[in-house]
């Protein structure tokens, strides 16, 4: 700050609470209003402060889910997104780390050919081209399976770039002593390089776990085998019901968005350098 | 676009490398945007058992269908509503951050994590609390006087899906913004200081000019933030209603598709999308040629 002044520093202050009270209000009421009983949300408004009917609607969700119609508890939906965002976001890594690996490491023909080609799906995302894509997961029979969910969304161009990005800016001299030390590629791979993306690979994880909990149209297409319900996609089935549940429901809110708020809070450096330098 | 100097000999283990990449960008992007394309010039007969080759005369249609025009012109106001309000909001709350030294970290923390929450579930929290009967916003709102209900009055409902799509974003312009202003020099600040430039001054000749770039390269990420990741929100509040009020292109994709199993009419939709899309990318890149030279 460049110089003291008193009254500014307190609009400031005043400014940011204002802005932090609008941003935490959805979700304090969300918190409030799984705390209730059934009937106290019927009854027109809603209470301002917690009920203490919390633990009952948690455990309930957590446990059974809503009963009135065949949806799953909240347990499985929750484990079904952990897996999908998972299986999402190993698998990206894993081909991203890969094909940079070949495209800074290798010349060989058509190389700029597959550059482009990996290129081209950034301009394609799913929102753009529903029908075709369902008819081919329908065609190779992966409706309703973990792989139908997770596999058509690993490739990703951002991360191989930022890969790509990275692997220029390791020094030439690590190829070459690996070498005169008789390493072939994938030793390189193994023992050098990745061991020196690690910060990379965490900040990556951050942003690409986010992107997997958070799928929605996909695993909306994908599957209608209740087993398969993920969290996000669960809750929407809820509200499309006659007389939405509204404190199971908020309480089943506020448990999926608990595990990617977390991840951001405790890991927000690696979060805001993800972040930063997907977008570059 | 150069390699290393020294590189690995191999003939074969390179395209082993990159096959599951290339493999499933093919299978699961290449081909079905190639049908796409191709479906988009046939017309299916009603039961779906004969389909006629009928050049670009979906296109036409579209272009003729009051339907589609209407959800052009909602998709323009949702995506400028929602740029407009996420950024104004987040270049408030990042000059006002900037400005402290210790509480700094505490004020990002606490702004940053609605960046998590699903697009779904930002639509279903901001449903919730509009909600006619239960929710406490109409229920204020009353007391001054409007009867608020985003299921008749389209108006309603293109203000609630706004509000959730900002809201949401809001931490991402947010970040954005405080890392452009932490690059800019202290220096020029203090100078401006120093002739006695008011901070509000300071902010509108100084601070602001020096992060247009950043603020160009946001606009762009919103405008394809709401015109493609907002699918949730509106699936999972308005499903476009009422009236098509919020009937989105993204969204009657889906719908003329998947749920109206028209797919002549949403291939070219698709097209169209596909057309957008590649536009906004060629944008953001060569911005960000120019970024590196700034």
């Amino acid at each position: 700050m460049v110089e003291n002044r008193p009254w500014a520093n307190g609009f400031a202050h005043t400014v940011l609470i204002i802005g932090v009270a609008l941003v935490v209000f959805p979700v304090y009421i969300a918190i409030v209003a799984s705390t209730q009983a059934p009937d106290e949300l019927l009854r027109g408004t809603l209470p301002l402060l917690p009920g203490s009917h919390g633990i009952e609607n948690y455990t309930q969700m957590w446990l059974s889910g809503v009963s009135s119609t065949n949806s799953p508890s909240a347990a499985l939906m929750l484990w079904n997104s952990f897996v999908m965002a998972m299986a999402i976001t190993v698998g990206k890594l894993f081909i991203s780390l890969l094909s940079a690996f070949a495209i800074v490491y290798f010349r060989f023909r058509f190389r700029m050919f597959f550059f482009w080609l990996i290129f081209v799906t950034l301009m394609l995302p799913v929102e753009v081209r529903i029908i075709p894509t369902y008819q081919v997961v329908a065609d190779l029979s992966m409706l309703n399976s973990f792989a139908g969910l997770s596999i058509p969304l690993i490739a990703s161009a951002t991360a191989t770039f930022l890969f790509r990005q990275f692997f220029m800016t390791v020094p030439e001299e690590m190829l070459e002593a690996a070498r005169v030390d008789g390493a072939g590629p994938m030793t390189f791979f193994k023992d050098i390089l990745l061991p020196l993306s690690v910060t990379n690979i965490a900040a990556l994880f951050v942003i690409m776990f986010i992107y997997g909990w958070n799928q929605y149209l996909w695993p909306l297409l994908i599957t209608t085998d209740p087993d398969y319900t993920t969290i996000v996609m669960g809750i929407q089935r809820m509200t499309s019901e006659e007389n939405p549940q509204w404190h199971l429901i908020m309480a089943a809110v506020v448990m999926a968005a608990l595990p990617p708020v977390l991840v951001i809070l405790f890991m927000q450096r690696l979060f805001v350098k993800g972040l930063t330098e997907t977008e570059k | 676009m150069q390699t290393k100097r020294m590189t690995f000999p191999g003939r074969w283990l390179p395209f082993a490398l990159l096959a599951p990449q290339v493999i499933i960008t093919l299978i699961f992007f290449i081909w079905p945007a190639g049908q796409a394309l191709y479906q988009s010039l046939l017309r299916e007969d009603a039961f779906g058992l004969r389909s006629t080759f009928v050049g670009l005369e979906n296109f036409a249609r579209l272009f003729r269908d009051g339907s589609y025009l209407n959800s052009l012109s909602v998709t323009v106001v949702f995506a400028v509503g929602t740029t407009l309000l996420s950024m104004s909001v987040a270049l408030l709350l990042a000059s006002t951050v900037n400005r402290m030294l210790r509480s700094r970290s505490t004020y990002t923390t606490l702004l940053v994590w609605p960046y998590a929450i699903a697009p779904a579930l930002a639509g279903v929290l901001w449903w919730f609390i509009f909600n006619p009967s239960i929710g406490i916003v109409p229920y204020m709102l009353e007391m001054v006087g409007y009867q608020w209900n985003h299921r008749n009055s389209g108006s309603d409902a293109m203000l609630l899906v706004i509000l959730a799509a900002a809201w949401k974003q809001v931490s991402y312009n947010f970040l954005f913004f405080l890392a452009g202003m932490q690059s800019i020099p202290q220096s020029l600040i203090e100078a401006a200081a120093i002739d006695g430039a008011s901070p509000i001054k300071r902010f509108w000749t100084i601070v602001f000019p020096l992060l247009s770039p950043t603020t160009f390269f946001l606009m762009v990420v919103n405008v394809v933030y709401a015109m493609f990741d907002t699918f949730g929100i509106i699936h999972a509040t308005t499903e476009g209603g009422p009236a098509q009020a919020t009937n989105i292109l993204v969204y009657k994709v889906y719908a003329d598709g998947f749920v109206g199993l028209n797919l002549g009419s949403s291939a070219a939709q698709s097209v169209i999308l596909m057309v957008i899309v590649v536009a906004l990318t060629v944008i953001q890149f060569r911005f960000i040629e120019r970024r590196v030279n700034y």
